[in-house]
């Protein structure tokens, strides 16, 4: 008997969740349906949902007028370089505290992380002062370097977190048999942390895609990303709901796909390991 | 032997960041503090020296300043709560045993990876514009005047569209802390008697209280730097205007390099005071 009343509660609860999830899930299905219609059925009363008349035109509009592929390029281009060069400083630094920790350790990481609780706005004068008198502004090598700042912090915790995982008993055992510190790094702990590093690195290449405070007030034409491209739409002309969408589609694809693979690594890296 | 020279090698290895985040930190931090003293307003070429704390008087008596404290805790509460109380039904919901479970949580968590610039423009046009948005044609569909959202009630628009992105965040992980709560427990709770609302009341609620604090104090130094979602739908009109977005226009569009910079360093003090408390709690995770 527990069993048929289960049945009936799976059945509610399933009900419920997925529309509540599809009701979420919905601006995100309904941009990219638009994209594919043409502009006089984008606004269209009542809506339209499938049956309207499939198009790419929008693609190809969006694609042509606005030199998209640069936006793209450079938003590949920062969040893969400050991804990478982030790793190049944190590995590194995560090892080193979570292998040979000192008195220190706990204070360093914390210090560290109060970095980020800096808010932008206080330091966005003299940076942008800065790169104007260092001729940097609007440039993809400054900016690099900002995100990579800005998401230090995180990639240096999440690192640590996995690092800490790691049986400290496999390095004493590499060092007894006669590893030396960079063979034991090379050959015993990268292949383990390999897992961890990835995550961290997926993580912080989504963080820094979406990024929109520095890439909006830092950037103008050639080193804008995707962020503010999708912001020049801000001003419409005309009719532009199904180009918008196009866009906006184009801008997200992506990372909601990398997204969807990093949720457990998410939860890691945003609450500093407060929550596992 | 072998400790001594790991531990400079240790040493060697942090360096690096340690120094990048210093400087990254201290240079821009005192040059804040250092224009916040003066009277620097490069359109009209002046720099005068030593005002003291006049920047900070002015800027802290000023009308818009009052307006916008007030404005940031409207928006950063209206969120919390939102995103709080929602993440914790959501949670809940995706915890029991229902059919397509991973499906419906990838569905919730897609907000959080849209780009917010992308979101605020899809809200307020596709959605939220008055003559063409969906919500339009919905209120016409019964009958009702569509809503001016962004002009008529554009904090609560905004509220809505930042509660959308942060809803995923705090529902993700809820469910992670739920999700390491004994069964077993519960299970003992029930066949003692324990209806659902004393089971949450008593088991669920303080498993969570550490992952719910965490959620508010993280979510609350993201949302204090709300910038893209003001700037691209209402621009900081209409008493949308925080205490970053006040500093951002005091310090780019009229170029008050001194008041801004003023204003800047007060948002610091204030981020510094949240900060603190997340601290503590993640401080105390580390001992273990």
């Amino acid at each position: 008997m527990a069993r048929a009343v289960s049945t009936r509660r799976k059945v509610t609860l399933t009900a419920v969740a997925w529309t509540i999830g599809l009701l979420i899930f919905f601006p995100i299905l309904w941009t990219i349906l638009t994209s594919f219609k043409p502009e006089a059925q984008a606004i269209a009363d009542p809506p339209i949902f499938f049956s309207f008349d499939w198009t790419l035109e929008n693609y190809a509009v969006v694609q042509e007028r606005s030199d998209y592929m640069r936006y793209l390029w450079n938003s590949v281009f920062l969040s893969i370089g400050s991804t990478v060069l982030g790793l190049m400083i944190a590995v590194p630094a995560a090892w080193s505290m979570a292998f040979v920790p000192t008195k220190r350790t706990k204070d360093v990481l914390l210090w560290m992380l109060s970095t980020k609780m800096l808010p932008a706005v206080g330091v966005l004068y003299p940076i942008r002062l800065i790169l104007i008198e260092t001729g940097l502004l609007d440039t993809r090598g400054a900016l690099i370097f900002i995100l990579m700042m800005i998401n230090l912090p995180i990639i240096i915790w999440m690192l640590y977190t996995y690092f800490k995982e790691i049986p400290r008993e496999i390095l004493e055992a590499a060092r007894m048999d006669g590893a030396s510190l960079r063979s034991e790094i090379l050959y015993v702990l990268t292949p383990m942390a390999l897992p961890g590093i990835a995550s961290t690195a997926l993580l912080n290449v989504i963080l820094a895609w979406n990024e929109a405070f520095w890439t909006l007030t830092l950037t103008t034409v050639d080193a804008a990303p995707l962020t503010a491209f999708i912001a020049s739409y801000s001003s419409p002309e005309g009719l532009f709901y199904a180009k918008l969408s196009a866009a906006s589609t184009m801008a997200i694809a992506p990372i909601l796909i990398l997204g969807w693979f990093s949720q457990k690594q998410l939860v890691r890296g945003l609450t500093f390991g407060a929550v596992k | 032997m072998a400790t001594q020279h790991a531990r400079s090698a240790a040493r060697a290895m942090i360096a690096p960041a340690v120094f990048l985040l210093l400087v990254w930190m201290l240079i821009p931090l005192c040059m804040t503090l250092y224009f916040s003293v003066h009277d620097y307003r490069p359109l009209r070429g002046t720099f005068e020296c030593c005002e003291g704390l006049d920047n900070y008087i002015r800027f802290v008596s000023s009308g818009a300043f009052q307006d916008s404290v007030l404005t940031t805790i409207m928006m950063v509460g209206g969120i919390l709560v939102i995103t709080v109380g929602g993440g914790i039904l959501l949670a809940l919901l995706l915890d029991q045993a229902i059919w397509g479970r991973d499906i419906v949580r990838i569905l919730v968590i897609a907000p959080f990876f849209v780009m917010p610039t992308v979101s605020a423009l899809v809200w307020k046009n596709m959605f939220m514009n008055p003559v063409n948005g969906l919500f339009a044609h919905l209120w016409q569909f019964f009958g009702l005047q569509p809503v001016e959202w962004l002009t008529q009630l554009p904090l609560f628009s905004i509220i809505m569209i930042v509660s959308w992105q942060w809803l995923p965040f705090a529902t993700l992980i809820l469910l992670t802390a739920m999700q390491s709560l004994n069964s077993e427990q519960l299970e003992a709770a029930e066949m003692d008697g324990a209806g659902a609302v004393n089971r949450f009341g008593y088991i669920i609620l303080p498993h969570l209280a550490r992952a719910i604090t965490v959620v508010i104090l993280i979510q609350t130094i993201f949302l204090l730097s709300i910038f893209a979602e003001i700037f691209v739908t209402t621009g900081g009109a209409f008493d949308t205007r925080t205490l970053t977005y006040l500093v951002y226009q005091r310090v780019i569009e009229s170029q008050n390099i001194g008041l801004g910079s003023a204003g800047g360093i007060l948002a610091v003090i204030l981020a510094n005071i949240i900060a603190i408390g997340l601290m503590r709690i993640v401080g105390k995770n580390l001992d273990k």
